[in-house]
């Protein structure tokens, strides 16, 4: 049955992106446990516009965990504490009464802030532009039937392909990488005789263009994995590694 | 009628996609480098058609509301993809997948668009795999296929239940290719707020920097909206939250027809809603009708202590179940099309049978499937869609059925185009879920994909050609053009309407009084009266709306409130078309159920002799009555009767 909790909120406030941000202190009371955070966050925004303050700027579209636009980093977690769900996705059952909640924006170099929550994550579009797909057109192409691809490597490839883009895991990554992101679709499209072809090149492609735009190094610590909201594996970065070196050896 | 030739081509109805390619104009590839291509929207639709045009040498200039064209609503589309390759070799091809959408549609699909349909639904599969879209496979690694509602074939190509992301990331993949390319100029984050017309012909659209709040002009030789469908008229829906219908309305008040308002998609399968700060209402997939089988308690006492927590849904035996759907149903049972299932829920609910706390939700039950073919298959069939469930209402569905109540999906209805996809504005052109064409009153399960790529892998690339052709001598205008320093103008001056209203409420809290009214009175079911009086109350919530909505902050810079509000005045203008096409359409079909016209079993009841048209409404000026123009419905191919689904 219903229960209901009241709640600390400390958000990030940032009018811009070259404003200077502070965190403001609001309450909010009487939150339904069966609220989703982001439905937390509606309320907490109706009680700021019947106050005629500014509410809060956040991204989020979806509402269902696929479109990878919310991010928000809650209590020090990308997407908050729960396990393998995205903030949308998240609900107030896994607040307590009287508990504060701070509320974030991802934090990276690669992703500035645009306004209060709201970050830039363009550079992953850049990435994908650099070398994310398999160079063919529309038309043209062989039956569908033609290449049998066994149900081993079609799933593997599905489950690296499941990256919805969010950016936990460069914002759960102290050094700011992109290589869970980068490993994931230099994977789903190397597992396939399709993007086998110019594998080499996407993966050179790809990681210079994830170097260029101010994303860390990788150093193994393994946090974007647990951060991961849809449980892309670390054994992905680890393909990435062996398809990059291949490709500089043949350099 | 003059302003609505659906310029169908001649010929026996397989012939006619051939015969108007074969006699299309073409542009040269180096006319091609000369023609600039506005394209509004990323999803599936437009992400595919900016993709090809830019690959066959167009310039294109594509727009997105989100931060990235990966965002874009298609994304969530879950069990899959139509096509009739006929690879489980059980009797499916190209004729019958379009007799099947036709009847689908309840007999009120324009034939010759809904033929081509099918004609390149496989192209589309070739074309997605061929991008090394990761769809199921068998063990021998051929594809796999699963069955959808409206059907007795499998034609359903899938990727977990992850179809509309795969989908879209292919398209997305491949658009980026040309970004990088130079081919496609992308904009993200700017939001379509006013098309321009010169001499009458679309040639540009006015847009705004959600990031500034700065409006910018930009030229098109041709515009075309993909800018998908306008479910949140009702607030609650599965629709994402910026998902919106206002670039068509804006194309409406520049005189381009709506077509169809009233054609509304509630889908069956939805997550009931749990109280009264919901923001959307998460739909679990059509897929799961499958394996999943619905139905709700035959006694009304036991359907009462279920609600009232005094006995689990395990604990009712097998002859004390309504499995409704098989006992209406026998030849489909659960897999009826969605309208047809959608009702009988509500039907049931609304005799006293329904379950959860509200009463307004049914079973889907998963028990005998897993007793069947064990947890584990179940779980790779449909485990990221249990998962889901399970977050929301914390109940796992291996364990206990799933509840499940209908909801506002897609929209039929959409911009009027021609066979050309082009709108009765001469270089505007509509893709996808905004358009009206294909689907008639009623969408099959898994369509919509195909629709929306259909249309911008490989019609659009052929139709706009056929236009721009004629076009090649037309030097790129400079945006200081009176006619876009006009739209500019109004478009401010609107902006500042809003913003100076300083009433006292939110847009939220207005829109989810409208949304009410809609569900309540324009929704699942509707009578003459109760649309009578929703027009009258949207009238009154547009009156409040405009004296009394609150917009913190101010114009420039990011301002969320005012994006919302522009945008709510939208879908109220969407509503009142809806409502007034649902009272003008006196029959019942698909998606559209008037109570006053139903069989003596409750199932929709058509007037052919009447209403076997389009409706198409043309707006006549702010807070006048809008004028119906009639497309009428000539069947070649398939003779219209009475659905059957028994």
């Amino acid at each position: 049955m219903e229960n209901t909790i009241n709640l600390t909120l400390k958000v990030w406030r940032q009018n811009g992106s070259k404003a200077k941000g502070r965190f403001e202190t609001y309450k909010v009371n009487q939150i339904s446990t069966d609220n989703s955070f982001l439905e937390m966050l509606d309320i907490l925004n109706e009680q700021l516009i019947n106050e005629n303050k500014v509410p809060v700027a956040f991204d989020h579209d979806c509402r269902e965990g696929i479109c990878g636009m919310c991010s928000l980093y809650i209590n020090g977690r990308p997407h908050g504490p729960d396990d393998d769900v995205t903030t949308c996705q998240l609900h107030m059952r896994k607040f307590k009464d009287g508990q504060t909640i701070t509320i974030e924006p991802w934090r990276s170099a690669a992703f500035p802030v645009i306004h209060d929550l709201i970050v830039d994550r363009r550079a992953f579009d850049k990435i994908i532009a650099a070398g994310g797909y398999v160079s063919v057109s529309t038309g043209g192409v062989p039956d569908a039937n033609s290449i049998a691809i066994s149900k081993v490597d079609a799933d593997e490839a599905m489950d690296s392909a499941s990256c919805i883009g969010c950016g936990a895991c460069v914002a759960a990554c102290k050094n700011g990488s992109a290589m869970l992101f980068v490993s994931a679709k230099v994977s789903h499209l190397a597992m396939l005789p399709q993007g086998r072809v110019e594998g080499a090149r996407r993966a050179k492609a790809m990681v210079a263009k994830m170097d260029e735009l101010g994303f860390g190094n990788c150093t193994n610590t393994g946090a974007c994995e647990v951060e991961c909201p849809k449980n892309i594996s670390l054994s992905n970065i680890a393909r990435l590694n062996r398809e990059f070196l291949s490709a500089k050896l043949q350099d | 009628m003059s302003k609505l030739n659906a310029r169908i081509p001649e010929g026996p109805m397989a012939q006619k996609w051939t015969n108007y390619k074969d006699h299309q104009k073409l542009v040269n590839p180096s006319n091609k480098r000369k023609l600039d291509v506005i394209i509004v929207g990323t999803g599936l639709a437009g992400a595919s058609a900016a993709a090809s045009l830019g690959e066959m040498g167009f310039n294109v200039k594509n727009f997105t509301i989100q931060d990235s064209p990966r965002r874009a609503h298609s994304i969530a589309a879950q069990g899959g993809i139509n096509a009739a390759k006929n690879y489980p070799n059980d009797g499916d091809s190209v004729f019958r997948l379009f007799y099947d959408t036709i009847k689908g549609g309840d007999y009120r699909a324009r034939e010759a668009n809904v033929h081509r349909l099918a004609e390149v639904s496989n192209d589309i599969i070739d074309q997605c795999v061929a991008q090394g879209v990761p769809f199921a496979r068998e063990y021998g690694g051929l594809l796999d296929n699963r069955s959808f509602g409206g059907a007795q074939v499998s034609r359903t190509f899938y990727a977990k239940g992850q179809t509309g992301q795969q989908l879209l990331l292919g398209a997305y993949q491949a658009l980026m290719r040309q970004v990088e390319l130079g081919s496609v100029t992308m904009h993200t984050r700017t939001e379509l707020v006013d098309l321009v017309i010169v001499d009458g012909k679309a040639r540009g659209i006015i847009a705004r920097d959600l990031v500034t709040g700065e409006l910018q002009r930009h030229f098109g030789h041709a515009v075309v909206l993909a800018t998908g469908g306008y479910g949140n008229t009702f607030f609650l829906s599965t629709n994402a939250m910026g998902s919106n219908g206002s670039a068509a309305i804006k194309a409406f008040h520049k005189g381009a027809m709506f077509a169809n308002p009233c054609y509304v998609q509630i889908h069956p399968t939805c997550i009931p809603v749990h109280g009264e700060f919901q923001s959307k209402l998460t739909l679990m997939s059509e897929s799961l009708r499958n394996d999943g089988r619905i139905w709700v308690p035959k006694k009304k006492e036991d359907a009462e202590a279920i609600r009232n927590g005094k006995l689990k849904p395990s604990q009712l035996s097998e002859e004390n179940r309504d499995y409704y759907l098989e006992r209406r149903y026998p030849a489909f049972g659960n897999l009826v099309p969605r309208d047809v299932a959608s009702r009988a829920a509500k039907e049931r609910c609304d005799a006293g049978f329904g379950v959860g706390a509200t009463g307004l939700a049914v079973y889907l039950d998963f028990k005998s499937s897993i007793d069947r073919l064990g947890q584990k298959t179940i779980e790779e069939r449909y485990g990221n869609l249990f998962q889901m469930y399970e977050k929301i209402v914390d109940e796992n569905p291996y364990e206990t059925p799933m509840m499940i109540y209908p909801a506002i999906h897609y929209v039929m209805g959409g911009l009027w185009v021609d066979y050309e996809l082009q709108t009765n504005i001469q270089g505007l052109f509509c893709c996808g879920e905004a358009n009206f064409s294909d689907h008639g009153a009623n969408r099959l399960g898994a369509s919509a994909l195909m629709q929306g790529l259909a249309d911008g892998y490989f019609v659009l690339p052929y139709t706009i050609q056929n236009y721009l052709a004629d076009d090649i001598a037309t030097k790129r205008m400079t945006t200081n053009e009176p006619e876009f320093t006009e739209a500019e103008k109004e478009v401010k001056a609107r902006l500042e309407k809003l913003m100076g209203i300083q009433g006292k409420r939110s847009v939220d809290s207005l829109h989810k009084e409208f949304g009410l009214v809609m569900w309540d009175f324009v929704g699942m079911a509707r009578n003459r009266e109760g649309l009578k009086n929703a027009i009258e109350k949207i009238a009154a919530i547009k009156k409040e709306f405009w004296t009394n909505v609150r917009i913190p902050g101010n114009m420039t810079g990011m301002n969320i409130e005012l994006e919302k509000a522009s945008r709510l005045a939208d879908f109220i203008e969407i509503g009142d078309l809806i409502a007034r096409d649902a009272l003008s359409r006196e029959e019942s079909c698909g998606g559209h159920f008037r109570e006053e016209y139903q069989t003596p079993e409750g199932e929709a009841l058509r007037q052919d002799d009447q209403f076997a048209y389009v409706s198409c409404w043309e707006f006549k000026g702010k807070d006048v009555e809008p004028e119906l123009h009639k497309e009428e419905l000539v069947y070649e191919s398939v003779k219209m009767v009475q659905r059957n689904y028994k």
